[in-house]
């Protein structure tokens, strides 16, 4: 596997991911439980989206054949989408929302801290500065959890109810191909199971406060960094790149 | 003369000597039923106005787009907080406001009675509403009332930043396929009229606006903002090659002004009564959500309750 190719596809799942998050939180948009809420998702999703497009510059600067970021955001199919099967899950209510964010957020925390060690420029600085937003957004989703876990029955069963839904797509963030491997003989990434002890321990840190168990399951899925996602993708794309696809060319 | 009168005839001295009025100091009772109906009213809009927005985020077109209009959604539910605030000055609660909202006592701006079918409603909702918008709200910046002519200030700046986002939009789509200059034409016919009837009936069927202008909660009149808004906007039309949807619409030398043809007040009055396109969708959204939201507020509240009981 040639390193540089292996690491456009590297920033194309961190941006994928980001992209894919950020439009499934702008969902929430006009949505919201309280007029501070609504802002503080389409807040985070704002952040994901400029962390998404950061790195799909890079991997517009990395596969140097004219294509933009937007090509690449707006252009590419449902198996050329490399993000986590996480994120692409529907929203569900406020609390499935936040326990995806959560989950999503304690994963790129490590993974962002840890590539600041990267001996790749580009990544170090972009990794650097998401650090600060992905942090916030931890806090905020570990705070909303720990008051549902504390707060009345409903809220507590509804995070518990959304815990038992997700808890089966966290381990595909981990999951790593020949192309991790590569990355991390070069330098450039590690191994991901690294970034698992920490996501673990936030995980059950968190967990403790908010009173949630973890669910025993076989059922665990896996497949984004190769492709290969639930049925979800596909319809949040069509809805996603429906401008650049019904008008080629057209610049907005 | 009476206290009573005595009162009111100070209060009409500090306000014809142009000093703000503040939450504490006395004032009729008129005054403040009057801000609370408009600053909720305003505030009520920056909230509906989310969603004919929000209805393209998910589609818009490039990644510096979504940025953009994300953004400037976020902005006015930030200008809602404000002036929910404003509002709470005068001793109502923003959860009073809403209920007044859903059950129909309090109205927001009709404008968002209208879909937004294209991406060029976007362009056309920066560009002609929120630069309507400015013009009110530049006027209101100078009134009486200390924290609405406050909020007022902070609220413009950022208005002028979503008006000239609008107005790229618009024309980026004028400079492109003939798709998109379609669409764009098709949103300025579509949200021009609706756009001059924001400024509200004309000054001689207008209901408040003698004691508004009395008291300064209003400081110039509704078709004389209408008139300053037609004027900088058919050159800005003009110049990225729109037409605007008014046959009689031609520039008087005299007076130095745009003479445009009649408003539709039916078209306006029958939105405003609640029989516009989309009123009964925004309204059915919003209280959808809000009871969606429900547990989520009650358990914020019992979480507070037991953290402030140890």
């Amino acid at each position: 596997m040639n390193t540089q190719e292996a690491l456009l596809n590297f920033c194309l799942r961190l941006a994928d991911n980001n992209m894919i998050a950020a439009q499934r939180l702008a969902e929430w948009c006009s949505r919201g439980p309280i007029l501070e809420e609504d802002l503080a998702l389409t807040n985070i999703s704002l952040d994901l989206f400029g962390q998404a497009e950061n790195f799909y510059e890079y991997a517009a600067t990395l596969q140097n054949n004219g294509k933009t970021a937007d090509d690449l955001a707006f252009l590419r199919s449902e198996r050329e989408y490399f993000n986590n099967l996480l994120v692409e899950q529907p929203n569900g209510d406020f609390a499935f929302s936040t326990m995806k964010q959560f989950l999503y957020a304690a994963f790129a925390k490590p993974l962002y801290e840890a590539l600041q060690a990267s001996k790749d420029e580009t990544l170090k600085g972009i990794t650097s500065k998401a650090v600060k937003e992905i942090k916030y957004h931890l806090r905020h989703s570990s705070e909303w959890l720990v008051r549902f876990g504390n707060g009345t029955e409903e809220s507590l069963k509804r995070s518990q109810t959304a815990l038992n839904e997700l808890w089966r797509y966290t381990d595909d963030m981990f999951l790593m191909n020949d192309n991790d491997k590569a990355l991390i003989e070069a330098g450039i990434s590690i191994d991901l199971n690294t970034v698992k002890a920490s996501f673990m321990a936030t995980v059950n840190e968190i967990f403790k406060a908010a009173h949630l168990s973890i669910p025993e399951t076989n059922n665990i899925i896996t497949g984004g960094c190769n492709a290969i996602h639930s049925e979800h993708l596909g319809v949040m794309l069509c809805e996603m790149q429906y401008l650049q696809r019904a008008h080629p060319g057209a610049q907005w | 003369m009476s206290t009573q009168e005595e009162s009111l005839k100070k209060f009409q001295q500090r306000i014809d000597a142009d000093e703000k009025i503040e939450p504490r100091d006395w004032m009729p009772e008129n005054y403040r039923k009057t801000l609370i109906r408009q600053i909720s009213q305003h505030a009520h809009s920056e909230v509906i106005g989310m969603q004919p927005e929000g209805n393209w985020v998910l589609r818009a077109p490039s990644l510096r787009a979504k940025k953009i209009l994300l953004a400037k959604i976020q902005d006015e539910g930030g200008h809602g907080l404000y002036l929910y605030s404003a509002a709470e000055t005068f001793g109502v609660s923003r959860a009073e406001m809403i209920q007044q909202l859903q059950e129909g006592k309090a109205k927001y701006s009709s404008i968002f009675n209208y879909p937004t079918l294209t991406w060029a409603d976007m362009g056309a909702i920066g560009w002609l509403v929120d630069g309507a918008a400015i013009v009110n709200q530049t006027m209101l910046a100078k009134c009486s009332y200390g924290p609405y002519a406050r909020a007022m200030l902070r609220i413009c700046k950022e208005e002028g930043f979503h008006q000239r986002q609008g107005y790229e939009i618009m024309g980026k789509m004028m400079n492109g396929t003939p798709a998109q200059r379609e669409m764009a034409q098709d949103a300025m016919n579509r949200f021009w009229w609706p756009s001059l009837m924001m400024f509200g009936p004309p000054d001689t069927e207008s209901a408040h606006s003698a004691e508004s202008m009395n008291w300064k909660i209003k400081v110039e009149s509704n078709d004389k903002l209408r008139q300053r808004f037609i004027d900088r906007t058919v050159e800005q039309a003009h110049h990225i090659g729109l037409t605007v949807p008014d046959k009689d619409l031609k520039f008087n030398k005299e007076t130095m002004h745009w003479e445009f043809g009649p408003i539709n007040w039916d078209e306006f009055w029958t939105v405003v009564k609640g029989n516009g396109p989309c009123n009964h969708q925004r309204m059915n959204h919003h209280i959808h959500y809000h009871n969606e939201g429900a547990w989520v507020r009650e358990a914020a509240s019992a979480y507070e309750r037991k953290i402030s009981a140890n």
